[in-house]
């Protein structure tokens, strides 16, 4: 083998369906997991990643909110497909993720494999909840009169994802699949320290046949980039995945302003991310609503219909 | 020529309502720590009722200690023993019914025949419903034996005292929690009732506890760190502080908060029948509703023909003496109420909305308001943006479907929005599009305690009611 020059990839956003660098023109050095010493920083230099700024997570938003009407009204049959079509381009990318993600976590190549394998596979456990949740969470109501009486599950619409600090990729699935299986849009804040599968994975969904805007993906600072989303009056939902006590804590008084629906911190944030998830992440970006209409009353007397 | 109606007054003699009451806390009445009281009125009246102990956070602390003390026996009790505590509360609330429309009636000023045909068969209804659910809940799509959350605060509104206190107090118990209420400062009676009706059907002490307050009670209930769960009934300014209060805990919150709900009329729709429900949208209650229709959206095409039958109904509706049975329109909850509508209403004329009420008269003791419309309102009036609480009617036209669901959904509230037309695909169409919880399509202002109820947005988020109700109580 010739010690050929491999050729560097520069990260990007992804936003709107586009690629775009932060506006505020800053990067920030990612570098690879090890043993001893990673907290200091000297672990191998794999890539400057974008540092998003507020006005980058401005611009998400409006990316996300221009995409829910159509993604929304999209059917669910439709959306599962998109959503399948996900995993199959996950898989033909495999190879790419099991490196990066042992990379980022320090993880052997077998065990980064299983994290792949696992987050592909969610990606077809949530591609089959599109047109089922509704079923389990909607339904007729036995109302004390001449109604007919539905509740039905209705996406909460724009919603900020804080992923998961410490699982890179199988954390971030988790957190995004059932978001967007429902009809809603992200904002997504890739883990801070490993954003790199994040960002890739930014190239997978805009060949996947979802939406631009549908879920668009930041880099950079949790903190920062999550203030001005737990802030923002067009955003309906944050899940505090990512966020360490202190700034869940900060995120939800600010989340308060427009009483966004929040997912707190859960169990399961900062730990092992490979058993199957129960509804919770689907129902908790959800609204339920209800559709009254007289059924009138045929042959009695009386009756109007 | 007028058809006079002879008075046809409900007799208060069914009710007896004592000079003071105390707190109910661990299955007594006591007074306040601090000794504090504060006068009940009739607020068509004005006259004082009864005197209240009025809760301060030492009280809080008892209560949600003596509620934390009953949780272990409560919750482990199985669902079937709590199920027949609560079908033993909705017999007793059938039984007192009368009683307790005629209370509620005198401490809200609501109309007798909305307490006697609307509240309090709604309370007896939602309490069996939830009765039922308590040892069924293994079915609930909760997964297996979900378990409840613990000590659940709760702070409700005066608009419905007695039903907004079985919507928080049935599903709680139903799950195994056990609860600290607080009713609100001018609707303090029928709570107290409540605690006595615990009494009569043998509920565990420190169950239910009621403390009446004003808005430091309640905060100091949704504050106190060993409460669990929070339920709030109110304002949106209120939940969101409540929001900010209870960040950071691992308390579990629902919200059920304001609204502006527009009720649209298409050209199609049947325009008598339109014309009820908008007055029911708007009117029930005085317009004292969360999810008041206080928005009327109406094509353009029929705006003069809707607007003439509508003023005509209008004319024919009786306010005044709420206990009278013919009373339509009752009195405004409190002065201070009378005030906001009053403010709200003169700005509306100020800004340029135009203004028509019925010839009217009104009580010259208590807090009264005329039904009002406004006409010529743009999307930009405060009519047509805050909610008013009062019966007060913003008129906007739209020329097509699209239209009518934008101006619709432009607000930041999300609670109800009503939908009249002949043609059902519209109205499936139409009610898809509408971000509100609750959309009630050629009818309006129905409820049921199998049908989940709250809001979009800054309406708040939970469910109130069926099997979406129960989340609120469990932990999952």
């Amino acid at each position: 083998m010739s010690d050929r020059l491999s050729v560097f990839k520069t990260y990007k956003l992804y936003v709107g369906g586009k690629f775009p660098r932060s506006e505020s023109g800053r990067v920030y050095e990612v570098t690879a997991k090890t043993s001893a010493a990673d907290a200091a920083g000297q672990g191998k230099w794999l890539a400057n990643a974008p540092l998003s700024s507020r006005k980058d997570a401005r611009d998400a938003v409006v990316a996300a909110r221009k995409a829910f009407g159509a993604w929304s009204g999209a059917t669910a049959y439709n959306r599962g497909q998109v959503l399948y079509r996900v995993a199959e381009m996950l898989e033909g990318r495999r190879g790419q993720f099991v490196h990066e993600v042992a990379d980022a976590e320090g993880l052997s190549k077998s065990k980064a494999a299983a994290q792949v394998d696992a987050a592909i596979d969610r990606w077809v456990w949530y591609a089959g909840w599109t047109d089922k949740i509704a079923q389990v969470v909607g339904g007729g109501n036995p109302v004390a009169g001449p109604f007919f009486n539905l509740s039905s599950p209705e996406p909460t619409g724009v919603v900020a994802v804080l992923a998961p600090q410490e699982s890179s990729f199988l954390g971030l699935v988790s957190v995004i699949a059932p978001v967007i299986a429902t009809g809603n849009t992200a904002v997504v804040v890739a883990s801070e320290k490993f954003p790199l599968p994040a960002l890739s994975l930014g190239e997978v969904l805009a060949t996947s046949d979802v939406p631009g805007g549908v879920v668009n993906v930041l880099s950079g600072r949790t903190a920062e980039i999550a203030a001005p989303l737990a802030a923002h009056q067009d955003v309906n939902a944050i899940d505090l995945a990512g966020a360490d006590d202190v700034l869940a804590k900060e995120l939800e008084i600010a989340a308060a302003d427009n009483l966004k629906r929040i997912l707190r911190p859960q169990p399961v944030d900062n730990a092992d991310w490979s058993a199957t998830p129960g509804t919770e992440r689907l129902t908790a970006f959800l609204e339920t609503k209800t559709v009254w209409h007289p059924t009138g009353s045929l042959g009695a007397s009386g009756s109007s219909y | 020529m007028a058809f006079e109606y002879a008075p046809a007054p409900e007799s208060r003699g069914n009710v007896d309502i004592a000079p003071s009451y105390g707190l109910f806390i661990d299955g007594e009445f006591t007074e306040a720590a601090d000794g504090k009281v504060f006068k009940t009125v009739s607020p068509s009246t004005e006259e004082v009722l009864s005197e209240v102990a009025q809760a301060g956070s030492e009280d809080v602390d008892r209560a949600v200690k003596a509620a934390r003390r009953a949780f272990e026996k409560w919750s482990a009790l199985p669902g079937s023993e709590r199920a027949k505590y609560l079908f033993r509360i909705a017999r007793i609330i059938q039984e007192r019914s009368r009683e307790l429309a005629v209370l509620e009636t005198l401490d809200n000023g609501k109309p007798i025949k909305e307490t006697r045909d609307a509240d309090l068969p709604l309370v007896a209804a939602h309490f069996f419903y939830y009765a039922g659910w308590a040892d069924k809940l293994d079915h609930a799509g909760f997964g297996p034996s979900p378990r409840p959350l613990g000590v659940a605060g709760q702070v409700i509104p005066w608009n419905f005292p007695l039903l907004m206190l079985a919507w928080k107090i049935a599903p709680a118990l139903a799950t195994g929690n056990t609860v600290v209420l607080k009713p609100a400062e001018t609707t303090p009676l029928s709570a107290l009732f409540f605690a006595d009706i615990c009494r009569q059907a043998g509920l565990p002490k420190g169950v239910v506890n009621i403390l009446p307050g004003y808005g430091d009670t309640g905060a100091a209930i949704v504050a106190h760190p060993d409460v669990n769960k929070v339920a709030f009934t109110g304002s949106t300014a209120v939940g969101k502080e409540i929001a900010r209060t209870v960040a950071g805990t691992r308390k579990k919150l629902t919200l059920e908060l304001g609204g502006k709900g527009a009720n649209i009329v298409f050209d199609d729709a049947p325009v008598d029948q339109a014309v009820e429900g908008i007055v029911t949208g708007i009117f029930f209650n005085q317009g004292q509703v969360c999810c008041a229709g206080s928005r009327l959206l109406v094509q353009e095409s029929i705006h003069d023909e809707l607007l003439e039958s509508l003023k005509r109904r209008l004319s024919t509706l009786r306010l005044g003496d709420p206990l009278d049975k013919n009373t339509d329109i009752g009195a405004i909850n409190s002065a201070e109420q009378l005030a906001r509508i009053t403010a709200l209403t003169e700005q509306g004329e100020a800004e340029g909305a135009e203004r028509w009420s019925p010839a009217c008269e009104l009580p010259s003791s208590g807090y009264w308001f005329a039904p009002t419309l406004f006409t010529n309102v743009t999307q930009a009036h405060t009519v047509a943006r805050d909610e008013i609480f009062g019966p007060v009617l913003s008129v906007l036209t739209f020329r097509t479907p699209e239209e009518a669901v934008a101006k619709a959904n432009n607000t930041p509230y999300g609670l109800s929005a009503g939908i009249w037309t002949e043609k059902g695909s519209r109205i499936l169409a139409v009610a898809n599009k509408l971000r509100a919880g609750v959309v009630w399509s050629n009818t309006f202002n129905k409820f049921d305690p199998t049908s989940p109820f709250g809001g979009y947005k800054e309406s708040g988020f939970g469910r109130e009611g069926g099997r979406h109700g129960l989340e609120a109580y469990l932990d999952v």
